[in-house]
């Protein structure tokens, strides 16, 4: 007789079906996985179609109320090459330290609101500020000194405003800049803490094996620009993306799954970025990993809220850099004139790799546009992961095994607004 | 009451009526009593935190799916005790507006008094504007916050 059981996530439920997990298992094996992400960047795609090329960072910005301006650079960045703009360095340091904001607001987020109460045997974030209100106030002061960054040099935090194609609307003067020196002085001490804090978590030993992508440019840690690179050697313009990735159907799954062009699996993200660019961090950000027990390369899921605390302390590092230098440009943008034809942009979101791809006119009027978000390229890796842990685990029971799962998942900093609104975990047995 | 007071529309405007409480704000910009500040949030709810600090009182309106007939306002004092969080479990990471008070009851920093609105939705698929009887609830909801306002200016002056 067949025993078979399936455990459902549903993290949230407003939609059906959306944002949700199913696992069967079928005598005791493990039959099937599927994760349910939401794909608004589908939504904004037909949203774009028609609307002019200066509309793509406002709109694009919308899709995601965590990393907005990863969605606005990877747009901008598509359409500056495609018009041949050359954008002059203050503007691009702008854009790196708006950046730096939202790296610093995501990961404090994801750092303390969601991955640590995982490891302290927490339900959440209101549990452990219960026990520990000085370790979660310093989580949100991190978060809100990102916050703030973002609002001095995007306009705005959600959604900033400032940005446009060419560059920003406005340049903020030398001196408001410098009046987030301290504050972030603050942060990047609360970063280090939070490095030492979370190393000393108990983690299991695990690594994924999957092949990781991330950008990579010369002589820094790739954030706002670069080439995309894996650890399988590949080296490419964000412009031949699409000939060396794809996105495809898969047996009962609704949504579209990335492979790379020979059908494989890839992680992009903290882990990828930290492995193909552990070199070029900063010496503070490397004595950290270093403190933390981490090597030159990190594949354990778990131990990504370690890169993740790397990275905290690189970008408020960073950070400082990008004012120490900054002098104030001649104009904040240059004027781009449309060229019809495609251009392709990528950065590096919090969560990874965000691809853009617009075609559009001689008038700058967008004709069709591509989005491919972080999470969507990661799904099929969160999907053998879980698949791993629970064929693993099937002894458990069904609330054993769901809290499980949601670990599992938690450790990819899956976008639950950009690609889920609402997760929901099922675990069916038969 | 003479400390800090703020109201604030939380919402997604690109999730159908996820967009409620923005709809809200927009729907009191302009006809709040002076000192009354008006925000919005449409990222995550620990913005909230920051929205309400150092207030004496918050007014937080929100879309909400808990079955009930579309375009029902519901209103829930959380001054004293938590807001039922499997209604209003809809926000990113699975960290909603329940849980954005309890942490904020738990950091010390939760407004003396707080009040949530929650406006029934019917649709939170991905597009633009509101359904009908969400649309309809909008006005409604507006008039509850002001209501409200004005209860509780009149029971401070009354009893100084």
């Amino acid at each position: 007789m067949a025993e078979r059981r399936t455990i459902r996530t549903d993290y949230l439920a407003r939609v059906e079906g959306e944002g949700s997990m199913t696992v069967v298992l079928e005598n005791g094996r493990v039959d099937h996985v599927e994760l349910r992400i939401f794909e608004p960047p589908r939504f904004f795609e037909a949203l774009l179609r028609g609307r002019s090329f200066t509309e793509a960072p406002d709109i694009t910005a919308r899709i995601c109320g965590i990393c907005p301006v990863a969605y606005q650079t990877s747009a901008v960045n598509a359409l500056e090459s495609l018009c041949g703009a050359e954008i002059p360095e203050p503007v691009r340091i702008l854009r790196r330290l708006l950046y730096c904001g939202e790296w610093i607001e995501s990961h404090a987020l994801h750092v303390y609101m969601l991955h640590a109460p995982d490891f302290l045997g927490y339900a959440g974030a209101v549990e452990l500020a219960q026990d520990a209100p000085d370790i979660v106030a310093r989580g949100l002061a991190l978060k809100k000194t990102g916050n703030e960054l973002m609002a001095l040099v995007g306009g705005r935090e959600i959604h900033p405003i400032n940005v446009r194609v060419g560059g920003f609307y406005r340049a903020p003067t030398t001196r408001e800049l410098r009046a987030h020196v301290e504050p972030l002085e603050r942060a990047r001490e609360a970063a280090l803490e939070t490095v030492r804090w979370a190393a000393g978590f108990e983690f299991p030993e695990r690594e994924v094996e999957c092949d990781l992508v991330a950008l990579s440019q010369p002589g820094e840690y790739a954030i706002e620009r670069g080439r995309i690179r894996s650890s399988a050697g590949l080296d490419i313009a964000p412009a031949e993306y699409d000939e060396h990735f794809r996105e495809e159907h898969v047996e009962r799954s609704t949504a579209l799954h990335s492979r790379t062009s020979d059908g494989g699996v890839y992680l992009c993200g903290p882990l990828a970025r930290y492995t193909l660019n552990h070199d070029a961090l900063s010496p503070l950000a490397l004595e950290a990993a270093r403190e933390a027990g981490l090597g030159p390369t990190c594949r354990d899921p778990f131990r990504s809220i370690l890169v993740r605390g790397v990275e905290l302390v690189y970008a408020c590092d960073e950070a400082l850099r990008l004012i120490d230098i900054y002098e104030e440009p001649d104009a904040p943008a240059v004027e781009v004139t449309p060229v019809a034809g495609t251009g392709y942009g990528a950065s590096e979101a919090p969560r990874g790799l965000l691809y853009h791809r617009y075609r559009i006119d001689g008038e700058g009027t967008i004709l069709d546009a591509k989005i491919v978000p972080p999470t969507s390229q990661n799904q099929d890796a969160i999907e053998a992961d879980l698949r791993d842990v629970v064929s693993r685990h099937t002894h458990l029971e069904d609330d054993g095994l769901r809290h499980l799962c949601e670990q599992t998942i938690r450790n990819y900093d899956p976008c639950i607004s950009c690609a889920t609104h609402f997760l929901t975990l099922e675990v069916e047995r038969r | 009451m003479s400390g800090r007071r703020v109201v604030v529309g939380v919402g997604n405007p690109y999730r159908g009526d996820d967009g409620a409480g923005l709809a809200v704000a927009e729907r009191l910009r302009g006809r709040l009593p002076d000192g009354v500040e008006l925000a919005e949030c449409a990222d995550e709810p620990t913005r909230l935190l920051d929205a309400w600090d150092g207030a004496d009182a918050a007014l937080v309106v929100d879309a909400v799916a808990s079955g009930g007939e579309p375009g029902t306002v519901h209103r829930f004092d959380a001054s004293a005790e938590p807001i039922p969080a499997r209604v209003f479990r809809s926000s990113t990471h699975a960290f909603g507006i329940a849980e954005a008070i309890e942490l904020s009851r738990a950091l010390g920093t939760l407004p003396p008094r707080i009040v949530v609105y929650g406006i029934e939705g019917a649709a939170f698929t991905a597009g633009e504007g509101l359904t009908v009887p969400v649309e309809a609830a909008v006005g409604r909801a507006a008039e509850a916050v002001l209501d409200d306002i004005r209860d509780e200016e009149e029971r401070c002056t009354s009893t100084p």
